[in-house]
């Protein structure tokens, strides 16, 4: 019988055993590792330096729009805010931040596994990434670039005078971090699952890192090839996307957003797994409909391709490809609304524990069902004229890409803590963090939409005096929001040192990744682990616990 | 290493051959997953010269006459040579991957060897037209395109000309990529590292260098062999 159970509810481990962290020392024992753990805390340090860095181009535009006047900023410096603000939170934080932080740590041990299935891969993405920041970063210290993170030709191939190659050449390269990364995970999913580990005893989050591999694997590369396009045209100037010389902008646009609506997707996929293993751990339940949530997750990264063209209904597409993209486009919501009401049927009737995890969970159902939802009116042909490039759409895909993936996120950083680092963090400051990320993500957005519907454009540091007022409650909203954004950064950082020891499995949760010592050995288990429960099957372990008691 | 759980397998299983990874069972799950991560770069590999394609395409169907005549401007028997050398070559890549399944050192060496030859040829072939293109001013550019037989399709001519050189540029890149892995591959295949138990590397660069191949059975005709409904010939 091997010593890994279901029914072990391991309450301490081994004190001082030989773990990932203090297996080796030294610089260059993490610099040149090939241990996933190890990778992950590299990517940990590093998306969170570029979280940092794109917040605080949020955090100036936010002072600007307290008055109508473009008093602080000039126009030129606001659009480059609102650009680098984009590309550094898309390209360098929302793309990788699951799938390289928790995805990367928990990935192969969820299945059971010792690492993933190229590690060498695994750490040249991380260098692929580090060299696209550091790209990024030359550019922004150089003057930064003006386009909007979408780089509409033909303004970004002839009009704008700021470093589009630089930029587009950095996104090109987080391109193939993220590709590889995709690969990595596809592979290990299909190769290195431990034995008796069939498709549907994977927890969740691997369905849902299966998903969004594959839409990194499909949709990056025509990004890739885009923007290659786009550096020759603006190199050579010879019209690729230049309607003098008979290149078609709108094909720029189209080729754009076949990379960048599925990327929506590469954002949301992972956090609606972390979703899946939260809610499960903290309401002691099996997944409701664990099958459709499995699938729902396949369904909206197939989906995914199928809609990009909404983004270009106000670009002179024709009315016909207009009303199919609208079609297709309200699909995607039904594999979302199958998740959220699962988890909702999964709430239902259970004693919920109101762990910090839970909170961001419950935070991120309910938001993301409103950007979800405010999708739809964007989808609709005739509203969309009417709010297109507006505040509306700006509350609407943050609402689903903070509302969304950034709780998620800390829900799923607050959840693998203990797995990760060994120690808990102080659940007071915690859950005091997840309400003001609440209530200041809410304060922030939300007036954003009535700026939208009231007919606020985006991409402007001035406004019309009427909008002063919500504007103010915006960026007092995301005063508190970066006060939420901070405090982790503080608790979490002190529970390094002062936390509590966690054990094996502090949440008393089921899965692979509980069952062995927190940190991890380097190689994730002492001997091979035989799966032979379902993902969640919190009720058998619930039974077993209970026998133990009464005997 | 100091690796309880390498101990633990130490005991069930013969010694481990030199060229299995620690985190793998055994070396079919080795060669399996390194297959699979080979197919599914090669996917992301369709994808990318699939938007260019797909680019392409657009503007062939929007520009017919200045695509046939641009094409006409291409040398197609030298396209056609190249075609028949990156043939023999995907022969000599697949000979060589069996002949390092049967543990013939010396004939995988010599496969490797033809393959790397004919390679070599492609890409003198396609330096030798990229210079003439250059010297006839067919290089896109401000500076560079000065081609004025036809000024009525220049313009998009030289668009044709963006896309003739994206496309056999990335080709290009891809076959030097594929060249300089070929010479690792003489190399360790020189020091037997090759054999019936161990040749999934081998087998994945096959991979790879017939993908190329692919993409340029693609690329010859859709850049050399276009002739417009109205009769432009080259």
């Amino acid at each position: 019988m091997s010593s890994l159970t279901l029914h072990d509810v391991r309450i301490t481990g081994a004190e001082g055993s030989r773990n990932y962290i203090n297996d080796e020392y030294g610089a260059l024992s993490w610099l040149l590792t090939k241990d996933h753990k190890r990778i992950a805390i590299l990517y940990l340090i590093s998306i969170t330096i570029m979280f940092l860095l794109g917040g605080s181009f949020a955090v100036i535009m936010r002072v600007e729009l307290l008055t109508p006047e473009g008093d602080l900023l000039t126009s030129d410096t606001y659009n480059k805010m609102f650009t680098l603000h984009g590309i550094v939170m898309i390209f360098f934080f929302l793309i990788p931040v699951i799938p390289a932080i928790l995805g990367n740590f928990i990935l192969p041990i969820q299945l059971g596994a010792k690492d993933f299935a190229f590690p060498k891969i695994n750490l040249l993405s991380w260098y692929l990434y580090i060299f696209a920041a550091a790209v990024g970063l030359y550019v922004i210290i150089t003057g930064g670039v003006d386009t909007g993170w979408t780089f509409y030709t033909p303004f970004s191939t002839q009009y704008s005078n700021t470093h589009v190659i630089g930029v587009t050449f950095a996104g090109f390269i987080a391109g193939f971090s993220s590709i590889l990364t995709g690969l990595n995970f596809i592979v290990t999913i299909h190769r290195m699952r431990a034995p008796g580990l069939t498709w549907y005893r994977l927890p969740l989050f691997v369905w849902a890192l299966y998903a969004t591999s594959v839409v990194m694997l499909l949709a990056t590369p025509v990004l890739a090839i885009t923007l290659v396009m786009l550096m020759f045209e603006r190199f050579t100037g010879i019209g690729i996307f230049n309607p003098a010389i008979g290149g078609d902008p709108v094909l720029y646009q189209h080729m754009f957003w076949f990379y960048s609506h599925p990327a929506v997707y590469i954002m949301i996929l992972p956090a609606m797994g972390v979703a899946s293993e939260v809610v499960a751990a903290f309401t002691r339940k099996k997944i409701f409909g664990y099958r459709f949530v499995a699938f729902s997750s396949l369904g909206i990264a197939f989906l995914g391709f199928l809609v990009w063209a909404h983004h270009l209904f106000v670009a002179g597409i024709s009315v016909y490809s207009a009303l199919i993209f609208a079609f297709l486009s309200f699909f995607v919501a039904v594999p979302s609304a199958i998740k959220v009401f699962n988890w909702t049927a999964t709430l239902y009737k259970a004693s919920v524990s109101w762990a910090t995890p839970m909170l961001y969970i419950l935070g991120f159902i309910g938001l993301f069902t409103i950007g979800g939802v405010t999708g739809l009116f964007l989808a609709a042909l005739g509203l969309d004229i009417h709010v297109h490039d507006t505040y509306f759409v700006v509350a609407h895909f943050h609402y689903v890409m903070v509302g969304g993936t950034v709780m998620a996120y800390l829900a799923g950083i607050h959840y693998w803590w203990p797995k990760i680092t060994g120690r808990m963090y102080n659940e007071f400051w915690a859950r005091l963090a997840a309400l003001l990320v609440f209530v200041g993500f809410n304060l922030t957005f939300f007036p954003q939409f009535i700026l939208g519907y009231l007919g606020m454009p985006r991409r402007y540091h001035a406004y019309a005096p009427e909008f002063q007022v919500l504007n103010v409650m915006s960026t007092a909203g995301a005063s508190i929001l970066a006060v939420g954004y901070a405090l982790p950064l503080i608790y979490l950082g002190f529970s390094l040192r002062f936390g509590r020891k966690a054990g094996v499995n502090p949440w008393g949760a089921v899965g692979l990744e509980w069952t062995t010592s927190s940190p991890p050995p380097k190689h994730n288990f002492e001997e091979t682990p035989v799966v032979t429960w379902d993902a969640y099957d919190y009720p058998a372990m619930m039974k077993a616990v209970g026998e133990t008691q009464n005997v | 290493m100091s690796d309880t759980t390498l101990h633990a397998h130490a005991d069930e299983h013969p010694p481990h051959h030199p060229f299995l990874q620690h985190h793998f069972e055994d070396l079919g799950q080795q060669h399996e997953a390194s297959t699979l991560g080979m197919w599914m770069f090669l996917t992301t590999e369709i994808l990318f010269f699939g938007g260019v394609l797909c680019a392409y395409w657009i503007y062939r169907v929007m520009y017919p006459a200045a695509w046939a005549e641009a094409a006409s401007l291409q040398n197609w028997q030298m396209g056609a040579i190249n075609t028949i050398v990156l043939i023999i070559s995907s022969l000599t890549m697949a000979l060589a991957v069996r002949a390092s399944q049967l543990g013939q050192r010396m004939g995988t060496v010599v496969m490797l060897v033809l393959t790397l030859l004919f390679g070599g040829i492609f890409l003198g072939v396609k330096g030798y037209e990229y210079s003439v293109h250059f010297h006839e001013g067919l290089f896109p550019g401000a500076q560079t395109f000065t081609w004025h037989e036809n000024p009525a399709l220049a313009p998009q001519v030289q668009l044709f000309m963006a896309f003739y050189f994206t496309m056999t540029g990335l080709h290009a890149i891809h076959m030097v990529i594929g060249a300089g892995l070929l010479l690792w591959f003489i190399r360790r295949a020189w020091r037997g590292d090759f054999g019936p138990e161990y040749y999934a590397p081998v087998e994945i660069m096959g991979l790879y260098w017939h993908f190329v191949d692919i993409v340029w059975i693609f690329l010859f005709p859709f850049l050399y062999l276009i002739h417009s409904a109205g009769g432009h010939h080259g």
